[in-house]
């Protein structure tokens, strides 16, 4: 066995007390921060709470942020963003936001997620923060519950496999296209229980807005963290965001050079083409050149996956000038109040209003099926979201193709699935 | 000989994710309303038909997707004795041990039919297909999700191991 560390494992390493651990040991180490959203925080572990003593280890430590259901459409769901605020008044939780955008968006753009540090959450795609180099997982609300009474939890240190990009990637193809490709290699279960590294000069000169969806959807391969290794660009992203102490406070992490690794696979990036998830799983995944010119009913933008201004801006290039088809809605839903100022300020929203596009509060919207563009039945729907699971989005009979927004415009002005390259 | 968890099997394939245990529109409404659609989508009659100590048996990647534990709960709630997988996504396995629903991994799933009574030993790590007359192996736990388990899940756990001051 190498005598070096893998990021994943030097994280886990130092948050366990431990001089060095290795993949398969099981260790209980302490998260730097705790994540709760609005459906699978609070509401989920207050009575247990109260009944356990109703004391936060570590209250500082813990993040609180109402997305799925904000803003509300149901009776039920502002229930749940009162019980969700009520509850963080009351045990003082100071990182508390709604209304902001989705969690995992404002944690970056707060700051919450440092490279270096164990970040966990209750939700999925907390993996997310692995962008940042941050160890980034997400956990149930029971296991939540310990670590709120406890600080700390158990891992077993994954293996960490290495994926590389080199070349450069050809225009007309984004981060998304990436991690479909890797999706569909790989399937659904593939990267199952391991710790994804990056690498390769295209994550090395991609922009952290495009990085983050590649790290988010390492989780529809079962991944435990999608880990970028923390560069210039990761330091540049984070200097506005936090404060001078707190950025010299920083300790990046990244692998050793004789770091083990289970496996590494590298891609030429010159060769990939635009890529979709056919219904109804994310893996289920071919070349956009192959797939059938599905008609659809609408063309989605938003998500963690897909939401963000690199995004927007994608969108506005290939729509700028044309409309939506007719009989298509375009629904653009930017991840986070930040998001949807700055492409307001850019004229991105202006572009997108232009075309015909409408624009929604930012949030989860209808990634989850929550509200504000959920499909009916039979429906057709192409999104720049990250699950295309039967009757994520809507009724079971509706169908969803994953692409990346520039494919989703493309569809949006065709009124079928296209290549987005015959419009740039 | 440990006690074993008995019941018929309900068969299922691949992939199936955590939205078809908990369908999202379903969910902000309470166990016992979200129960009743669980794996509706794929198999209609599952939560009526489903009886205590069923085991629910599947292909691979049970449980991928979002991490939400109404999908063990709704088994639970249901009264499904375990789940025998191929393997299991590593979200909904850590939730089921957490909330005490034993999940073992078996790579001959393929081999029970849907509606064979099935006796799971998992301490032992055998499954005996009594329909057919046949057994096979399973994946044992490591010894401290075996205590999480045994205990009932990671609360009772952690209260007899880290609250009691
Ligand atoms: S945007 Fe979609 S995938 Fe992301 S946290 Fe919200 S519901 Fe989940």
């Amino acid at each position: 066995m190498g005598a070096g560390m893998t990021i994943a494992e030097k994280i886990l390493a130092r948050q366990s007390g431990n001089s060095r651990v290795s993949a398969g040991d099981i260790v209980w180490a302490e998260p730097n921060t705790a994540m709760m959203d609005d459906p699978l925080g609070p509401k989920m572990i207050q009575a247990e709470l109260r009944r356990l003593g109703n004391k936060i280890k570590f209250p500082e430590r813990v993040v609180v942020i109402s997305d799925h259901c904000a803003p509300p459409s149901t009776i039920l769901q502002a229930d749940l963003l009162t019980l969700t605020r009520n509850w963080s008044k009351e045990y003082g939780i100071q990182r508390f936001h709604e209304y902001e955008g989705i969690c995992h968006q404002v944690m970056m753009e707060k700051g919450y997620v440092r490279p270096g540090e164990l970040v966990v959450g209750t939700d999925s795609h907390t993996v997310m923060g692995g962008a940042l180099g941050s160890f980034a997982t997400g956990i149930g609300s029971t296991e939540m519950l310990g670590v709120l009474l406890t600080g700390q939890m158990w891992f077993r240190v994954p293996e960490t496999l290495r994926i590389k990009w080199d070349g450069i990637l050809p225009d007309g193809v984004m981060a998304k296209d990436l991690i479909l490709r890797i999706l569909g290699d790989f399937g659904s279960g593939g990267l199952t229980y391991r710790a994804v590294e990056f690498g390769g000069s295209v994550v090395e000169n991609m922009s952290t807005d495009q990085r983050f969806c590649l790290s988010n959807m390492t989780v529809e391969g079962g991944a435990k963290a999608g880990l970028i290794p923390p560069d210039r660009e990761t330091l540049d992203y984070l200097e506005s965001r936090l404060s001078k102490s707190e950025l010299e406070s920083l300790s990046p992490i990244v692998s050793d050079a004789e770091a083990s690794y289970c496996d590494e696979k590298i891609y030429s990036a010159t060769e990939v083409t635009p890529m979709i998830a056919l219904p109804n799983n994310p893996a289920n995944v071919c070349s956009i050149t192959e797939a059938s010119r599905e008609k659809i009913d609408q063309a989605y933008i938003g998500s963690c996956a897909g939401g963000r201004l690199s995004d927007l801006i994608a969108v506005a290039r290939v729509i700028k000038g044309r409309h939506v088809a007719s009989g298509v809605r375009l629904i653009v839903c930017p991840a986070s109040r930040t998001v949807y100022q700055q492409a307001l300020k850019q004229g991105v929203l202006e572009t997108l209003y232009e075309s015909g596009a409408i624009i929604t509060a930012a949030g989860c919207g209808a990634c989850g099926g929550g509200h504000s563009g959920v499909l009916g039945a039979g429906e057709v729907c192409i999104s720049a979201t990250n699950r295309n699971f039967k009757g994520r989005m809507g009724d079971p009979s509706s169908q969803v193709f994953l692409a990346s927004p520039l494919s989703v415009a493309a569809a949006a002005v065709t009124g079928e699935i296209t290549d987005p390259r015959t419009f740039i | 000989m440990e006690h074993p968890i008995t019941g018929r099997a309900w068969k299922f394939g691949d992939n199936v994710d955590t939205g078809q245990m908990a369908i999202g529109q379903y969910t902000r409404q309470g166990v016992e309303v979200y129960s009743a659609h669980c794996l509706e989508n794929l198999r209609p009659e599952f939560p009526t038909e489903v009886r205590p100590r069923d085991i629910v048996v599947a292909g691979k990647n049970f449980g991928s997707g979002s991490s939400r534990e109404t999908a063990v709960l709704a088994l639970r709630y249901l009264e499904v004795g375990a789940v025998v997988a191929e393997f299991f996504s590593r979200l909904f396995f850590r939730n089921a041990i957490n909330l005490g629903l034993p999940v073992v991994e078996c790579s001959n799933t393929a081999q029970i039919n849907d509606g064979d009574l099935i006796e799971l030993y998992p301490v032992q790590g055998r499954i005996v297909n009594i329909s057919q007359e046949n057994s096979y192996q399973v994946q044992t736990l490591p010894d401290h999700l075996m205590k999480i388990i045994q205990a009932g899940g990671l609360v009772p756990y952690l209260e007899q191991n880290y609250l009691t001051s």
